[in-house]
C-alpha cells in the first residue's frame, strides 16, 4: 500500500473547501434569501477593492475597520496579558497567595466577558474604553491561570540553579522563570487570544465602535445579508492569521527537556 | 584549616500523611581540606544529595551547622557550585547561553566582550569547541556534564560539590570526563566533594572517603584514605597493590545490610 504522500492533506484540504462550497451552494437554493457563495464572492470582490476607503467617521472600508479592531484587540490584549503574567508570577511563586486567589480566578474566568459590559459601560461612560476593557478582561483569565501554573510547576533544577547563582530576583524572573514557563504562558495567551478575538465582535456591535464587529451588526441593520456573511468570513481568516501569530511565537518559545 | 566543616548536621523530613518524623542522617561531621578531593559514598537514599545541598546552601539542615572558610553556611554561594546528577541545564538556553548566564551572574561588572571571551575559553576547556550553539537536547550525556562542569567552572568557585556527576553517562564517555576533571581540579585548585555510589570512581578520584550507613538515620562510619599516587587512571588503579584490598574493604562495608546478612556478603566479594 503507498502510503499518503506529505503533500497529501493540501488535496485533502481542497476538497474541504470545494464540498464546504457546494453545500453551501445547495443550502442556498433550498432557503430562500440566503446569500450564496457567488453573490458573497462579488461583495467581497467589491470590499476588498478598495478596503480602505474613507467615506466619513460611520463608513470605512473593511481593510480599515479590521485595522481597528486588531487594534483594539492587540491594546486590550496587551495590557491584559502583561498584568496577567505579572500577577501570575505573583500567585505561582507563592502557594498560599496561589490557593486563597484560585477560587476567585476560576469564578472570574467562567464569567463572558461581554457580561461585564453594561457595568463597564455605565462606570466609564464610554464605548471605546468599555471595548477595551473587554478585551482586556477577556484576555486576563486564562492567562494568569495558565502563568501562576506554569510558574508553580517550574522544575526545581532550574530553580536550584538560579539560587547557586546568587540571581538577583529580576534576572531570576526574566531569565529562569519566565522561560522555564514560557510555553504553559503562551499556550494560555493562545487561549486568552481566542476569547478576546470571540469577545470583540459583540462588544463592537453592541457597543458601536467602529470595526469589524460594528459592520457585521451595521449591515445587518440595512439588511445585506451578503455583507454579513462577508464579514463572518473576515472575523474567521483574521482570527486563523492571529492564531497563526501566536503559534509561531510559541515555537520560539517551546524547549525540550 | 579545613576550607569546610561540617558539625553534627542532622535531617530529618515530615512526610505528609505521617506524624513522625523520619530522620534522614543524623550528626553527620566532616571536614575537607583545601585542595582536597573527599568523597562520601553510600547506597542510594542514604541521604548523599540532601547532605550536599546543605552544603550547597539550597536546603537548610535540621540540626547542626556548616562552616566555609570559618563562616557558617546560611545559604547558597558563588564559592560553592554544583554539578548536578541530572545535568540541571537550562533547555532553554544553547550551551554558550548555559554557560553565559553563570558568568553573567558571577562577573555582573564585566562587558559583552569580556564575557564572551570568558565563556569560550570554558568552552574550550571542557572540550565542547563546535557544539556552542547546540541546546542540551541534542547533546549526549557525556556532553551535557561537559556544560555543567564549564557552569559550575567559570564562576570561580573555592568548592566544587559533585552530586554522582558521572551516573547518567555511558561507562566509556565516563573514564574520559573523569581524567578530564582530574585534570581541571589539578589545574585551578579548588576543593572538591563529592557524593557518588561509584566504588570504582571514588577510588580513581578521591584522596579520601567516607562511606555512609544505609539510611534512614545514615551516618558516617567509616574513612578511608586512598594512598594510590596520581596522576591515576582507569588501569594504573586496578594495578596498584593497594586497590583491592580498599576496594573490597569499601564493598564489605557497603553490603552489609545487618548482621544476618554479613557472612553471606562477605563470601560473595572473597
Ligand atoms: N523533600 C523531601 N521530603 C521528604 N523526604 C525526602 C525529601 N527529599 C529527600 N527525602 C528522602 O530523604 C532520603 C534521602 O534522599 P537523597 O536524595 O538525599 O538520597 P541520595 O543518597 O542522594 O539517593 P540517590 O543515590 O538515589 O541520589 C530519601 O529516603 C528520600 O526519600
Ligand atoms: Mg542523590
Amino acid at each position: 500500500m503507498r502510503k499518503p504522500g506529505n503533500k497529501g492533506w493540501i488535496v485533502l484540504c481542497l476538497l474541504f473547501l470545494f464540498l464546504f462550497i457546494a453545500g453551501w451552494q445547495i443550502s442556498t437554493v433550498s432557503f430562500r434569501d440566503l446569500p450564496g457563495p457567488w453573490p458573497v464572492a462579488e461583495t467581497a470582490w467589491y470590499f476588498l477593492s478598495d478596503p480602505f476607503y474613507d467615506n466619513g467617521p460611520n463608513d470605512k472600508g473593511i481593510g480599515t475597520l479590521a485595522l481597528y479592531s486588531l487594534g483594539r484587540l492587540t491594546l486590550g490584549f496587551v495590557a491584559g496579558s502583561v498584568a496577567a503574567i505579572i500577577l501570575g508570577v505573583i500567585l505561582g511563586l507563592n502557594q498560599t497567595l496561589f490557593k486563597a486567589a484560585n477560587p476567585y480566578i476560576q469564578i472570574l474566568r467562567a464569567i463572558s466577558p461581554i457580561a461585564w459590559m453594561p457595568l463597564l459601560l455605565y462606570s466609564v461612560q464610554n464605548s471605546n474604553v468599555t471595548a477595551l476593557m473587554v478585551v482586556f478582561m477577556a484576555s486576563i483569565w486564562p492567562t494568569l491561570a495558565n502563568t501562576a501554573f506554569g510558574v508553580s510547576t517550574i522544575k526545581k533544577d532550574y530553580v536550584n540553579v538560579s539560587n547557586i547563582l546568587q540571581m538577583n530576583p529580576i534576572s531570576k524572573v526574566f531569565k529562569v522563570i519566565l522561560p522555564g514557563a514560557g510555553p504553559t504562558i503562551v499556550a494560555g495567551l493562545k487561549i486568552s487570544m481566542g476569547s478576546a478575538w470571540v469577545a470583540i465582535v459583540p462588544a463592537e456591535a453592541l457597543l458601536g465602535s467602529l470595526g469589524l464587529g460594528y459592520f457585521v451588526w451595521n449591515e445587518w441593520n440595512n439588511l445585506s445579508l451578503t455583507s454579513v456573511v462577508f464579514a463572518i468570513l473576515v472575523i474567521g481568516v483574521v482570527g486563523v492569521f492571529i492564531d497563526f501569530m501566536l503559534t509561531s511565537l510559541a515555537k520560539r518559545l517551546a524547549y525540550v527537556d | 584549616m579545613a576550607l569546610l566543616k561540617v558539625e553534627a548536621v542532622s535531617k530529618y523530613f515530615t512526610s505528609p500523611g505521617a506524624r513522625s518524623e523520619f530522620c534522614v542522617f543524623k550528626d553527620v561531621s566532616l571536614k575537607v581540606k583545601e585542595k582536597e578531593f573527599l568523597s562520601v559514598l553510600g547506597h542510594s537514599g542514604c541521604g548523599k544529595s540532601t547532605l550536599l545541598n546543605i552544603i550547597a546552601g539550597i536546603e537548610a539542615a535540621s540540626d547542626g551547622y556548616a562552616y566555609l572558610d570559618g563562616k557558617q553556611i546560611i545559604g547558597p554561594g558563588l564559592d560553592r557550585m554544583v554539578v548536578f546528577q541530572n545535568f540541571a541545564l537550562l533547555p532553554w538556553l544553547t550551551v554558550f547561553g548555559n554557560i553565559r548566564i553563570a558568568v553573567k551572574a558571577a562577573y555582573p561588572g564585566w562587558d559583552r566582550n569580556k564575557i564572551h571571551q570568558w565563556v569560550q575559553k570554558y568552552v574550550d576547556m571542557v572540550g565542547l569547541k563546535g557544539a556552542e550553539d547546540k541546546r542540551p537536547s541534542e547533546l549526549s550525556g557525556g556532553m551535557r556534564q561537559r556544560v555543567g562542569l564549564a557552569r559550575a567552572f567559570c564562576v570561580g568557585p573555592r568548592m566544587l560539590l559533585l552530586d554522582e556527576p558521572f551516573a547518567q553517562i555511558d561507562a566509556l564517555t565516563r573514564g574520559v570526563i573523569q581524567e578530564e576533571l582530574v585534570r581541571m581540579w589539578e589545574d585551578t585548585g579548588i576543593t572538591i566533594f563529592m557524593v557518588t555510589h561509584d566504588v570504582d570512581e571514588a577510588i580513581l578520584l578521591s584522596d579520601r572517603i567516607l562511606l555512609m550507613s544505609p539510611g534512614p538515620e545514615a551516618r558516617i562510619m567509616e574513612e578511608m584514605h586512598v594512598d594510590i599516587p596520581r596522576p591515576r587512571s582507569r588501569t594504573s588503579v586496578i594495578e596498584h597493590p593497594a586497590y583491592y584490598p580498599l576496594r573490597n574493604r569499601i564493598i564489605r562495608f557497603l553490603s552489609r545490610k545487618d548482621e544476618d546478612d554479613q557472612t553471606k556478603c562477605v563470601n560473595l566479594v572473597a
